[in-house]
């Protein structure tokens, strides 16, 4: 038996398929959740996928954050059960305040769509044990709402626990030009909770999964290998 | 009857591109001298029924819960009397 990992369609989700896809890749089962559905199928992980759900209307996942399906995965994902969310789903997850802090307009006031180097700086949560510290990947990065914002404490905090995953390589030797490219404070890409089973990010890993499409790369594959390992072996 | 107004804007420490991006328009439209503006939005709740402490409590409640994203936004609320025609 191979775990299962449940994807949530929202209205407005745009990756959901994406996201199954890649699931179906690494060698775990996709299942589809439905957001009025409060039952989770008995799924071992969670993936909120990117999209525009209820339209991103009062704040980018301010509403999807009430529907019935997160009220289990809040729950569910308090008690240990491993929930990644990816763009849209990142900011639902700090709307439901599984993460802290917030995600607002990026600061150039425009939609970027890109590839985007990151730094992985935390290769131990239930989703990246399949990358090295340290390492570099290549990811598709598409979003409105981008900038990710918390106060200093909050900052300093995820930074001393190691809570912060993923950066946007900005400066140094491997600078890929572009620069920070959404404003989010601290080039923070993508962070973790307390636990570490809660991991949200903006770029998109579903979207470089095979070489054919996309980046060319599969940089975004560990993400789906990394949960798979963790839990069968768990 | 009457209208609860709940103002909402993002935290004075955070950065608000909106509001840059209106406050740099302005000289060009001739006018001079605003230095800064920030750009928040405006919930006008109409509400069936007195607006008394129980239901201004739980329009708080909404507001924080919802209308606002605390970690990032604050809110305000006041009573608004609306003008009813007849009177």
């Amino acid at each position: 038996m191979t775990a299962r990992i449940g994807v949530v369609t929202f209205p407005g989700s745009l990756d959901d398929r994406d996201t199954q896809r890649a699931i179906k890749l690494a060698g775990a089962e996709p299942v589809a959740l439905w957001h009025k559905d409060k039952d989770l199928k008995q799924v071992d992980a969670v993936v909120l996928p990117g999209g525009f759900s209820y339209g991103d209307y009062l704040r980018a996942g301010a509403i999807s954050r009430f529907s019935p399906v997160m009220a289990t995965v809040i729950e569910q994902a308090k008690s240990g059960m491993p929930v990644l969310g990816i763009c849209n789903g990142f900011q639902i997850l700090t709307e439901a305040h599984l993460l802290p802090g917030g995600m607002l307009g990026n600061d150039h006031l425009h939609f970027i769509c890109r590839d985007q180097k990151l730094k992985v700086e935390n290769a131990d949560t239930a989703w990246t044990v399949d990358y090295e510290s340290g390492q570099e990947i290549h990811i598709p990065l598409k979003n409105m709402d981008g900038r990710y914002v918390a106060d200093e404490r909050t900052l300093d905090m995820l930074e001393a626990e190691g809570r912060v995953v993923f950066r946007y390589v900005v400066g140094g030797e491997f600078a890929d030009g572009f620069g920070n490219p959404n404003g989010s404070l601290r080039d923070i890409a993508g962070i973790t909770n307390e636990a570490g089973n809660v991991v949200g990010l903006m770029p998109h890993p579903e979207h470089a999964v095979e070489p054919l499409v996309g980046s060319g790369r599969t940089d975004g594959l560990p993400f789906f290998t990394s949960i798979l390992k963790k839990l069968v072996n768990a | 009857m009457a209208r609860v107004v709940v103002d909402v804007m993002l935290k004075p420490e955070i950065l608000d591109p909106q509001g840059q991006a209106v406050q740099r328009a302005l000289p060009r439209l001739g006018f001079e001298g605003i230095s800064d503006v920030r750009q928040g939005k405006r919930f006008e709740l109409e509400v069936d029924g007195p607006v008394d402490d129980t239901a201004l409590a739980r329009i708080h409640e909404l507001a924080e819960s919802f209308l606002a994203n605390t970690v990032i936004e604050d809110f305000t609320v006041k009573v608004e009397e609306v003008a009813e025609a007849g009177k």
